[in-house]
């Protein structure tokens, strides 16, 4: 940082006392030096916003503050390309570096007072809570037109039937519970982030969702539906461990939320890794000791049981598809755990205890 | 941030150290592979000219060289392992999307129905195959030697522009004709009730699969037309970066 940045730093105080002419009484100068009447040097800085990729001048700021954020600059900028909303742009130090957050402060970056930044469209971008919305309404709908046996899907003589094994009855409210509870989680527990991604995901996770979701549904809700080979006995052990599961899924979503202080739930400005999770007084948490990512754990536990409930190809399948992603997604949050916390519990696996 | 630049360096010098051991060992494999193949559909085209010669007709030569033509078509599945360790620099999923095509073809379509070994589209087919692999191997076994000479460049980059066309046109030609055959007898197909509570049905997955060459094809050609004009051309083509 250099010494103009610097003085910017430390004349901060004044300089924020100042224009308020409100009846705030003056801070006693007790412990600074009398006050002469000395220019308050405030530095602003001057931002240019350059094309990541053409290198044209898409933007130039003057007047801007020393301590504003990146969020503010995206808002400014905003201002000047209107099509450019902040949540898809994407602005970095360097054309081919890594974006910078939006909580950024702008004195406390590598740049001098004139400072030029690299924007990077992201393209069109849509909320996380409207994807994960419009994600899983789909499957809670089309499961239950296929276990309504609504007409065109099956032969018209099973219209509006209903199946004669009760595992299928079984198998739909759990189903439906399962997307139920990530809908209310969604909309009451979840706290983003980031607060929007690319367009183009919507179409790709429902694509994966409701297909998917379509394809158990059909087998499951057929007429020549064959239930579990070990009857009773596999459903019942199927039904523990899924509601087991999904108790702990729950219960991790509740003590990941409980990291992070309320009101950010909307956020653009919280960082990605806040705090080391740890086991809490709820035993389904104790798992926390073995496993960073315990939530994919619990989830493909609860998709193990739909699959032993239902014995259904397709579902072992989607199962198989989900764990492969969630294996990758938990190796990654595992990886910025390590990074970002040099006291990471050595013990914990990704997603498996001891095995991955 | 400052520690983990330093980290990159320390570990693009270990990388680039590797780099060069693994290398030597790739570029004997990778010669000593391409020459095998080149070999191998050699063998194939020459067998497949003496029976046209001696027996004057194309009915029977499938068979004559189906096996020489699964070894080494299923061979080519090591070049997706190629790919993924990095040792050729060509993307995963390009080789991996054609070289399954093709074994596709050979194992699903003319191994198993068999009523259609004898139908000319097979002939078409597999005569652009050889052509095509004769010309693809001989020139990464030229440019592994350092000796390219410059009709096999050419050939390399232009005759896929017939012969691609072709051969989706043999392929297409052989898998409808196999319709009938894989309806009548049910080939791996499976119907409900059964155990597994799903059905899959081949006839239906052919026709899907003779659907999707609608857009997988064009993509392949044009990735191939962007190889040519760079390669031929010198043309620095700007990809889209995501």
């Amino acid at each position: 940082m250099d010494a103009l940045a610097l003085e910017a730093t430390s004349t901060k105080k004044p300089v924020n006392g100042v224009p308020s002419p409100s009846s705030v009484p003056a801070p006693t100068p007790a412990k600074r030096k009398p006050a002469k009447k000395t220019k308050k040097a405030v530095v602003f800085f001057e931002v240019e916003i350059l094309d990541g990729k053409t290198k044209d001048k898409l933007c130039f700021l003057d007047k801007v503050e020393p301590n504003a954020t990146i969020g503010e600059i995206k808002s400014m900028f905003h201002k000047s390309h209107p099509q450019w909303y902040p949540a898809r742009q994407s602005i970095r130090l360097d054309a081919k570096g890594k974006s910078l957050k939006d909580e950024d402060v702008l004195q406390h970056l590598p740049v001098g007072t004139t400072a030029t930044f690299y924007f990077r469209d992201l393209g069109a971008q849509i909320s996380w809570v409207t994807v994960f919305l419009t994600e899983y309404t789909g499957p809670l709908v089309l499961y239950l037109m296929f276990y309504f046996r609504v007409p065109l899907i099956y032969a018209s003589k099973y219209d509006f039937s209903t199946s004669k094994h009760w595992v299928v009855h079984l198998a739909c409210m759990c189903h439906s519970f399962h997307f139920l509870k990530r809908l209310l989680e969604t909309l009451f527990v979840h706290r983003f982030s980031h607060g929007t991604m690319p367009l183009r995901n919507i179409f790709k996770n429902c694509t994966y969702y409701w297909g998917f979701a379509a394809w158990m549904a059909y087998y499951i809700n057929h007429p020549l539906y064959t239930p579990p080979i070990y009857g009773e006995q596999q459903i019942r052990l199927a039904l523990i461990l899924f509601l087991f599961c999904q108790i702990g899924n729950f219960s991790i979503h509740i003590a990941l939320r409980n990291l992070r202080p309320p009101g950010t739930n909307n956020c653009n400005t919280c960082s990605k890794t806040r705090k080391i999770p740890y086991p809490t007084k709820n035993p389904f948490t104790w798992i926390f000791v073995l496993v960073s990512c315990p939530n994919y754990t619990y989830e493909l536990g609860s998709w193990l049981g739909f699959t032993l409930m239902t014995q259904c190809l397709p579902v072992a399948f989607f199962t198989l598809v989900g764990f492969i992603q969630m294996t990758v997604w938990a190796k990654g949050k595992h990886r910025s755990y390590l990074k970002e916390f040099r006291d990471y519990p050595p013990l914990r696996s990704p997603i498996l205890p001891f095995i991955l | 941030m400052a520690s983990s630049e330093e980290d990159g360096t320390v570990e693009e010098k270990e990388n680039n150290n590797k780099r060069r051991t693994k290398s030597a060992l790739a570029t004997a494999w990778l010669t000593f592979y391409n020459i095998a193949m080149t070999a191998g559909w050699l063998v194939l085209a020459i067998a497949m000219m003496r029976f046209y010669i001696q027996k004057g007709t194309h009915k029977g030569l499938y068979r004559s060289i189906a096996r020489t033509l699964k070894f080494f078509q299923t061979f080519a599945l090591v070049e997706v392992g190629h790919c993924a360790i990095g040792i050729i620099r060509t993307s995963v999923i390009v080789t991996g999307v054609q070289v399954c095509s093709r074994i596709f073809m050979v194992w699903f379509i003319t191994n198993s129905i068999r009523q259609i070994q004898n139908e000319e589209s097979v002939i078409l087919f597999l005569v652009v195959w050889t052509m095509t692999e004769i010309t693809r191997y001989s020139y990464y076994t030229f440019n592994l030697l350092h000796h390219l000479p410059y009709f096999i460049k050419w050939a390399r980059y232009n005759l896929f522009i017939v012969l691609y066309p072709l051969g989706v046109i043999g392929e297409l030609m052989t898998i409808y004709a196999a319709l009938p055959f894989v309806r009548r007898s049910g080939i791996y197909s499976m119907r409900l009730p059964n155990k597994y509570n799903v059905s899959f049905d081949y006839y239906y997955c052919l026709i899907i699969v003779m659907l999707s060459y609608i857009p997988l094809f064009p993509q392949l050609f044009f990735h191939m037309l962007r190889q040519r004009r760079r390669v031929l051309h010198g043309e620095v083509i700007v990809e889209k970066d995501d």
